[in-house]
């Protein structure tokens, strides 16, 4: 039962993101890119992972979409130009030749849910054997993320506070500064 | 040879999504398409990696007296700072976006690179 | 700045609704699927919804952008001050065993603390993000 959800909730993702592909107005692919993401975070809940659900919700449908609305807004370009729709050979070749080698590669990967393949022996048997006892947290996730990982999260952190430090050394200036001035070379 | 169809459609669809989203990335050359394209890579990925630490039978990974089995929390913590990063990495994205515009007056990667060769 | 009468009301009535769940969802971490990140980008988009229907100079006055860039740098030092402080107690660097005299209550109080930190950091962090984008679109 909950593979056929898995099944349709992949499939409307795969729909969703050749939608987004193709779209040439770029405000119906802002919105198309939120349900996207709302997609994920509905798998995310189906495949046991409700925090990471809480976080792709809140983030992709949130943050992400409304950044490239306020960005479309501020450089007041609704369309894509119409000649860049078409399918280019090269890249094409590419991504068919990744994604074939990629599946090549699931050969060896154990079906979905086994419960003896690697990744769920080794470490994280410990975490859900002796994570209550050894941090006092239920909740396993924030055990491991602010317990046993901490200096990850640190790290983690301090990204989130250089992308900011980032964006305000680029945006932070009141006024439109205009880099390169030209004399009449603007060929569009 | 169904059994083994059946446990591995979902890591195929799966790397389908991510090919489309790549190609999103490489392909446009308008500079928000392919920031959307490189989020929907992103996304995959992480779709792909919290796929792989799901048990059947389990539950959600916080202990309580009712169940006895669990999916694996490891796979899910590694996410959670992947997508935190990824959204650092986009909003630092669209702001180049936005001083590319004021630069150029243009967004699209063709006429940028025009603009640049005829220096 | 929109006049919608029916946005102006519901948001007057979500916003605090919102602040309200994402303080439960910082501090119920422990206990249901939750912390710090969850937390803190469900209070900035409490924020981003007010600013968006009321307009920025509002939203500025309920939080001047000077006590974000501090509260943003602030969230950082908390997590990096309780692994001093764990240093300073005889442990290794976020070792939070040895923050009280109980092992397990010191680990509560460490990952506590840690994830209020993470929060604030987020939680100021995106909304710096939304008011820097936000001041670039010209008024119409």
């Amino acid at each position: 039962m909950s593979l056929t959800i898995n099944l349709v909730l992949l499939v409307f993702l795969l729909v969703m993101a050749l939608a987004v592909l193709k779209t040439k107005h770029l405000f119906a692919m802002a919105m198309l890119f939120g349900l996207y993401s709302l997609l994920v975070a509905g798998l995310f809940v189906v495949l046991d992972a409700p925090d990471v659900a809480f976080t792709e919700a809140a983030v992709g449908t949130g943050i992400s979409t409304v950044l490239m609305l306020v960005t479309l807004a501020s450089i007041k370009d609704g369309h894509e130009a119409v000649s860049t729709g078409k399918t280019r050979v090269g890249p094409l070749i590419i991504c068919v030749v990744m994604g074939g080698l990629l599946i090549f590669g699931t050969h060896d990967i154990a079906e979905l849910g086994d419960i003896k393949s690697a990744p769920n022996q080794q470490v994280a048997l410990h975490y859900i054997q002796q994570g209550q006892a050894e941090t006092g947290v239920p909740n396993l996730v924030t055990a491991v993320l602010a317990s046993y990982r901490g200096f990850d999260t640190l790290g983690e952190v301090t990204v989130v506070l250089t992308a900011g430090i980032g964006v305000l050394l680029l945006l932070g200036q009141r006024r439109k500064i205009h880099v390169k001035t030209r004399a009449g070379s603007n060929d569009k | 040879m169904m059994d083994y169809a059946i446990g591995h459609i979902n890591y195929w669809l799966i790397i389908a999504v991510m090919m489309v989203g790549l190609y999103t990335l490489i392909s446009r050359s308008n500079l928000i398409k392919k920031l959307a394209g490189l989020a929907m890579f992103q996304t995959a990925v992480i779709l792909f990696y919290v796929s792989m630490g799901k048990v059947t039978g389990g539950t959600v990974p916080i202990m309580s007296t009712d169940y006895t089995v669990y999916s694996n929390p490891l796979p899910q913590v590694l996410m959670l700072t992947a997508i935190v990063v990824g959204v650092a990495t986009t909003a630092v994205g669209f702001a180049l976006v936005i001083r590319i515009k004021e630069a150029y007056d243009t967004v699209e990667e063709d006429q940028i690179n025009i603009m640049d060769n005829q220096e | 700045m929109i006049n919608d009468l029916i946005l102006r009301v519901v948001t007057k009535w979500l916003s605090p609704t919102i602040i309200l769940f994402a303080l439960y969802v910082q501090f119920h971490g422990d206990y249901s699927p939750g912390g710090g990140f969850q937390a803190g980008v469900i209070f900035s988009s409490a924020i981003l919804l007010y600013a968006l229907t009321y307009g920025l100079d509002a939203a500025l006055k309920v939080i001047p952008e000077t006590a974000l860039r501090v509260c943003a740098s602030f969230g950082v030092l908390l997590y990096a001050g309780v692994g001093v402080a764990s240093m300073i107690m005889g442990g290794n660097f976020l070792n939070y065993s040895v923050l009280a005299n109980n092992p397990l209550t010191g680990q509560h109080i460490g990952i506590i603390v840690i994830e209020l930190g993470v929060g604030i950091t987020v939680a100021a962090v995106m909304i710096l993000l939304f008011f820097t984008f936000a001041r670039r679109v010209a008024p119409e």
